[in-house]
């Protein structure tokens, strides 16, 4: 008798699980549109140079985890863990949309649909 | 782009939520076109890992592996009120890309499924995955005028939609025609479905 086949969702594991990508106070791994603004201008405690340049590029304005990858090459795994970093010694801060199980609320919905319709 | 983006590169202060929709298709079905066409920053790229560990095939011992692959993302914004700001990720709709894009799918208001509409049976895999996992999505034909657009009722039978399931087409290389299809898809998600309670419990 062979075993019951796993089913393929469960053989599925989370990318941030395995690459150490930390996680965020909620649990989560940061999202890739988790948006990530400069918190307080100190001086810089060296950690390293990637984390020089995020806190370089976070100066100008707030950006999305996905962005800050892009614009500086790294992985997103990187950009989670190095903000993340920064996020602990309180030089960044990070808005995470999360919503309950029945979805963004109609409010959101509508204000979307209403920016879509200015694009046409 | 240079290395030190300026100007419109970062968000407006004011932008406080952000929102997030994937673009999902087979291969040069048009996810990068689209992305771009409605994205107000030069689409950009970033690599995210994907870890998968599966069993050996038909090993009777339940041996797994695991691999481990980076995916690129293509993906663009466009700020749509002081306060809100669309994230639009084009990924890989295939099967094997399954963990990034479930993971993606975490926060996403929903999908669109780009078809070819020469090849419409590949973007089949996709919507059923998102139909499992209960993301709600719009299907937007690419008209590459390759072949002549079928009626409406045939395509609808074709892909086997739920009543209500937007079907628009959709030239990815226009900024009109993709506008409606997101639309569609943001209509179809404020239009309350039966069974669904409106309130939260
Ligand atoms: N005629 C036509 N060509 C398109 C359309 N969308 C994309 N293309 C072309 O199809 C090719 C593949 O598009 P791309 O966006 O790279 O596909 P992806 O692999 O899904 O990201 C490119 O050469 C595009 O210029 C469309 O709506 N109409
Ligand atoms: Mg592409």
């Amino acid at each position: 008798m062979s075993p019951p086949r796993r089913r393929d969702r469960e053989a599925l594991v989370r990318p941030y699980l395995i690459t150490g990508g930390r996680a965020h106070p909620s649990g989560r791994a940061l999202d890739l549109t988790a948006l990530v603004r400069t918190e307080r201008d100190t001086g810089y405690v060296e950690l390293g140079p990637e984390h020089g340049r995020v806190l370089r590029l976070c100066s100008g304005g707030a950006l999305s985890i996905a962005e800050i990858a892009a614009h500086l090459e790294l992985p997103a795994s990187v950009t989670r863990v190095i903000v993340s970093d920064l996020v602990d010694q309180g030089r960044l801060s990070t808005l995470s949309t999360e919503w309950d199980r029945h979805g963004p609320d109609r409010e959101l919905l509508q204000e979307v649909l209403d920016g879509l319709r200015t694009l046409r | 782009m240079g290395l030190e983006p300026s100007g419109e590169v970062y968000l407006p202060d004011s932008v406080s939520t952000a929102v997030k929709v994937l673009v999902l298709g087979p291969f040069a079905v048009g996810k990068s076109t689209f992305v771009g066409t409605l994205s107000e920053i030069p689409p950009l790229h970033t690599e995210e890992t994907m870890t998968r560990t599966g069993a050996v095939a038909d090993d009777p011992h339940g041996i797994t592996e695991k691999t481990t692959t980076t995916v690129a993302l293509d993906f663009g914004r466009r700020t749509l009120s002081d306060r809100v700001v669309l994230y639009m990720f084009g990924t890989p709709g295939q099967r094997r890309f399954l963990s990034l894009w479930e993971d993606l799918a975490h926060g996403s208001l929903g999908a669109l499924v780009l078809a070819d509409v020469a090849r419409i049976e590949e973007s089949f895999d996709v919507m059923s995955v998102l139909e499992d996992r209960g993301l709600p999505y719009a299907v937007a034909i690419n008209d590459f005028s390759s072949v002549e657009m079928p009626p409406r009722e045939e395509l609808r039978e074709a892909f086997d939609l739920l009543p209500g399931v937007p079907l628009v087409s959709c030239d990815a290389r226009d900024r009109q025609s993709t506008a409606q299809a997101m639309i569609s898809l943001v209509e179809y998600l404020l239009t309350p479905s039966p069974g669904q309670s409106q309130e939260s419990a």
